[in-house]
């Protein structure tokens, strides 16, 4: 527990987060790096942290996180937001950017950047803008995209994520992220280019439909930190329903901007890392990012201000071909959206249509609970450990599905959660298959659970019923139980013959357990339990055994 | 037989009476657009298009269920309002074959109450201009150059030329708008103003030129200049056709944010005006120079009319006028060069056969596409915007245009009504004096009495008020507070009322022995 007693120490110097950072950097990067790291990890078991610190590169990470806002048309026009629809179908003509066409701020899209932003703790400006951010790309039919960059409609919130110490389960620290802030934009449309055909094919679907663009201060420091702040936010996305999103299909785009300095002194000089498509491979990307800035660092070079693409495949990063070098935006105010106002229970003027107007307090009394408040509960309603609290979030529908075993099984919840994340979901992980997917119905584990729980059952046999429930053939555990007479054997007559010939095929062992050596007597039940292919109670072979033999 | 010289009004009671079909009015427009083929209004006429529309509106008129009073009244639309399944071209190479799939909102009512449109008016490419000369498709010809007035007058003082090279120019950016009414091929058209593009040529062609308060009039559909300044105008031949068009455009779109939520109240014009509870404003700052003493004689003439009906006539300021022109300047070419960015030969318009990489395209396709001015516009308003300009023009330019809008508040809460002034310094220029300076030049000079109602959104008339020793229109205008456009407008009509300006003698083109021969005729006379 050195770390939180540095940290502790740290905040009573009054030290700046960044300070912190630095500290916890250190350790962070052995983690990250490979072989240099290790000689500075010896360093460290010999506890020179004051020096350490002075002399070790440690990875400063901030992100911006573009959520593609969960809503059933577009930012500024309506058409519909649907994923793989055909190419170019759910294009408006000012999606299309045709003259003549105007913005229309969606109001859905409004609520879902007010809502993320009270998650997150976030100050609501009352008044917001939207600018215009000129480029020229093929997918961005407009040449400018609607933005918020003078003033954003969210500010100065805080992310509140866990990570495990030192990978041990059941340790875990919370940290915090400030979110400098959330502004709604829209998004472009799709590029594919068609190399043998020498074309680029554009597809607008994608065209407009709102994004939230948050912005991240540089308060990790590693790979991991960044990996579960996004874990976090994408959970706390998803409960909120502002944002689907999944990395994988592209609904929650991180970029990362990673640079190394020594604490105390300046920031180093920044590189931008894109296309990274799951919270692993930004773990990755990150740490070998940190990794390749401190080699040249150390080796007297420069680290370059660009923009790097991360290749999963070969997990590094690698230079992109930046766009026409440094861009100049041209930011310029949308002059056809008047300024967003947002209002609250005092402020909502009484003449307005409700329809009209967004009202923050109606919005903060809809604010469902957030994850780690779930957690919590969960901990503490269930005494479960909190990494399993974490599974349970993790995994759409698992936490449910715990619930609802708990709620109708006499099994302890702890007994429960073990069935849950290691029998359920290991299958379910194996097979690719989703919660709500599963063969297996909440009540069925429930029953099978208590067959166990009323000693009906072995344990060993009961993962025999797990596996046949598995196919999903409609036979419910009782069922199963007495289909393959997996019961256990209740007729102690019946057992103590199968150990008497147990002892009398395995003379030598008794001879040895007689002589005092205890130890075998378990491999005599391990026997047994063979015997009876699970069905035997340990306990009750014990006891047999027992007063066979002495 | 009627004319077609008549107000909309009457063309619309005449209809009503059966005494004109809408058929024959629309052959006849469309006829006289023929015999007016010289002045070069319209890029796009809709013949059949137009009749069918005129055939349905005679129906609705046989069976008394006529769709109000604009059913089956010919009108114009600038060649900058999207027009479905009508090609819509802006004057410009970029979309020269662009046909929208949509109607602008102002369109779409027009078409809604029944009004037969004739076609599309020409204009300067993408509105960027004050004669009406710098589009694709030529310069617009003012229809008073071959009236019976100025023929006269070029006569008396002796200056005939023989190759026709002596006509002037509408003013613009709505040239083609304003020539279409001034020259009896419609009955009211649509322009855009966003600097003094409707006002500008409705002064110089002679008849009414509105331009709303910012907010009131949808612009979804408008291919804009200028965001923040854009807005439809109205051209008509008088003061009550222009309230009768407002009464049908205005009102909140919700495909505009920018247009106003509150319900419009059309409204007519009373028959009866006093004026004698008014105070009119001179701004003293409009004193400018280059103003044509003829006009200023006008204007205290105007003056004096209202002052001796009673009305309290009185000098004001507005301090910061003369950094308009500036201020507008780089605000316009700003907006103008992010507007612009949408034209890159990708989706529609014109593409260049380049196609060695997609940035090659987009240079080549805009440097074909737009003329030296846009692409003049374009240039300063990227520079502009560049990071480390953006404060000391764009943010610069924003403030200056608040303290300019600021300006019109004061005198507004002082107790001022309206404010008085010309609308151009002088009558129209000819044609091959105006090409002596170049656009940029030329927009700070005609833009000089109109733009600042434009950056302050206000709503403003221009009414013709006399013709000039050359026998051309001059105009003089009202600029009104916010919304009020009712005063505004009533104002107009008082003043309409009194100056009593004359009807164009159409003459059309004459050749050299005709004129000749006029001309004697005209110096026989006692």
């Amino acid at each position: 527990m050195r770390l939180a007693v540095m940290l502790a120490l740290h905040a009573l110097k009054g030290l700046r987060s960044r300070v912190q950072r630095g500290a916890r950097a250190g350790c962070q990067l052995v983690d990250g790096a490979e072989q240099g790291a290790r000689a500075r990890k010896k360093k460290k078991i010999f506890g020179r942290l004051d020096t350490e610190r002075a002399d070790q590169w440690v990875g400063v990470v901030g992100l911006e996180i573009h959520a593609q806002i969960c809503s059933n048309s577009k930012l500024f026009s309506s058409s519909r937001v649907q994923f793989a629809a055909p190419p170019n179908s759910l294009v408006s003509f000012f999606d299309a950017s045709l003259p003549g066409t105007l913005p229309v701020l969606n109001r859905r899209c409004v609520e879902a950047a007010v809502m993320t932003g009270l998650a997150l703790n976030c100050t609501i400006n009352r008044k917001s803008l939207f600018d215009r951010k000129h480029y020229f790309y093929a997918d961005l039919p407009a040449g400018y995209q609607i933005t918020q960059q003078r003033l954003p409609i969210a500010v100065n919130g805080i992310l509140t994520y866990q990570l495990q110490v030192d990978k041990k389960h059941d340790q875990l620290k919370t940290q915090t992220v400030r979110i400098k802030q959330i502004q709604l934009e829209q998004d472009s449309g799709k590029s594919l280019h068609d190399d043998n055909r020498n074309q680029t094919l554009i597809d607008l679907n994608r065209a407009g439909i709102g994004l939230m663009e948050l912005v991240m201060e540089p308060d990790m420091c590693c790979g991991e930190e960044a990996a579960a702040a996004v874990q976090e936010l994408q959970l706390i996305l998803q409960v909120l329903g502002t944002s689907q999103a999944n990395m994988s299909e592209g609904q929650l785009r991180v970029d990362a901007n990673i640079s190394v300095h020594r604490p105390g002194e300046p920031y180093g000089v920044r590189a931008e890392v894109k296309n990274i498509n799951s919270a692993r491979f930004l773990a990755k990307a990150i740490d070998y990012e940190i990794k390749r800035q401190t080699e040249i660092l150390e080796n007297g070079g420069i680290v370059l201000n660009e923009t790097r693409a991360f290749d999963f495949k070969l997990g590094c990063t690698t230079p992109m071909r930046d766009k026409e070098g440094k861009q100049d935006y041209r930011f310029m105010p949308e002059p056809n959206l008047p300024p967003l106002i947002l209002f609250d229970a005092k402020s909502l003027p009484a003449n307005m249509n409700p329809q009209q107007v967004v009202n923050i307090d109606l919005i903060q009394e809809r604010l469902p609970e957030l994850p780690r408040v779930t957690r919590k509960r969960l901990v503490e309603q269930y005494r479960i450990l909190p990494e399993h609290s974490f599974t349970l979030l993790n995994e759409d529908g698992l936490k449910d599905f715990f619930q609802n075993v708990v709620k109708v099984t006499q099994a302890d919840p702890r007994k429960v959660i073990g069935w849950v994340i290691n029998d359920l979901l290991g299958h379910l992980k194996q097979e690719n298959l989703t919660v709500h997917q599963s063969p297996i119905s909440p009540s069925a584990l429930a029953e099978l659970l208590d067959l166990l729980e009323r000693a009906i059952i072995s344990s060993p046999a009961a993962k025999q019923v797990f596996q046949e429930l598995w196919k999903g053939e409609g036979k419910t555990p009782t069922q199963i139980l007495e289909e393959k007479n997996l019961g256990l054997i209740q007729d102690r007559k019946h057992l103590e013959q199968i150990c008497q010939n147990v002892i009398e095929e395995h003379q030598e062992q008794v001879e040895g357990i007689k002589k005092g050596n205890k130890k075998i007597l378990n491999k005599l039940i391990g026997l047994v339990k063979m015997e009876t292919k699970g069905r035997a109670d340990p306990v009750m072979i014990k006891t047999i055994l027992e007063e066979k033999l002495f | 037989m009627l004319g077609l010289n008549l107000t909309l009004r009457e063309a619309s009671a005449a209809l009503r009476e059966g005494k004109v079909s809408a058929t024959e009015l629309c052959q006849r427009c469309l006829a006289f657009i023929k015999e007016t083929s010289v002045v070069n209004a319209y890029i796009t006429v809709r013949e059949a298009g137009a009749l069918q529309q005129a055939e349905a509106a005679d129906k609705r008129h046989r069976r008394g269920q006529a769709l109000g009073p604009l059913d089956g009244i010919p009108v114009a639309v600038k060649d900058n309002f999207s027009t479905a399944g009508i090609e819509t071209t802006c004057a410009s190479k970029m979309l020269k074959g662009y046909i929208p799939p949509f109607n602008a909102t102002v369109v779409q009512k027009l078409l809604d109450q029944g009004a037969v449109l004739l076609g599309k008016t020409n204009l300067d490419e993408f509105a960027m201009g004050c004669g009406s000369t710098d589009g694709i498709f030529g310069p617009v010809r003012n229809p008073w150059s071959y009236s019976q007035q100025y023929r006269e007058k070029s006569a008396q003082r002796g200056h005939i030329s023989d190759e026709g090279s002596d006509w002037v120019i509408t003013g613009g950016s709505s040239g083609g708008s304003a020539a279409a009414v001034s020259a009896f091929t419609c009955f009211a058209a649509l322009g855009s103003d966003t600097g003094g593009s409707t006002r500008n040529p409705a002064a110089h062609c002679g008849i009414v030129g509105f331009k709303p308060t910012y907010g009131l009039l949808s612009r979804h559909g408008l291919i804009p200049l200028v965001n923040s300044m854009d807005v439809p105008g109205i051209l008509t031949r008088c003061v009550d056709d222009t309230a009768l068009i407002l009464g049908i455009l205005a009102g909140h779109d919700p495909k505009d944010s920018t247009t106003v939520q509150e319900p419009f109240q059309p409204f007519t014009l009373p028959s009866s005006i006093d004026v004698s509870k008014l105070c009119v404003g001179i701004p003293k700052e409009y004193h400018a120079p280059g103003l044509s003493r003829e006009t200023v004689a006008l204007w205290t003439k105007a003056a004096d009319l209202l002052e001796n009906a009673g009305a309290k006539v009185m000098e004001v300021s507005l301090p910061h006028t003369c950094h308009s022109i500036v201020c507008y300047h780089v605000l316009c070419a700003a907006e103008v060069a992010s507007n612009m960015a949408r034209f890159d030969g990708l989706q529609y318009g014109h593409r260049c056969d380049v196609d060695s990489s997609t940035e090659a395209m987009y240079a080549a396709t805009r440097r074909e596409g737009f003329n030296d001015v846009v692409r003049g516009r374009i240039l300063s308003g990227t520079f502009f915007l560049l990071k480390e300009n953006y404060e000391r023009y764009f943010l610069k330019a924003q403030k200056v245009r608040r303290l300019i809008a600021e300006d019109f508040v004061k005198v507004f809460c002082s107790g001022v009504d309206l404010l008085l002034t010309p609308t151009t310094l002088s009558d129209a220029t000819q044609f091959r004096e105006f090409i002596k300076e170049d656009n940029r030049t030329r927009s700070a000079q005609e833009d000089i009495f109109t733009q600042s109602a434009n950056m302050a959104g206000l709503p403003a008339v221009t009414l013709p008020a006399a013709l000039s020793a050359r026998g051309l229109p001059l105009g003089l205008q009202f600029i009104g507070r916010a919304f009020y456009e009712q005063q505004l407008l009533t104002v107009a009509k008082w003043l309409e009322k009194q100056v009593n300006f004359p009807v164009l003698q159409w003459q059309g083109v004459v050749d050299k022995e005709h004129l000749i021969l006029q001309h004697n005729k005209l110096t026989s006379l006692p």
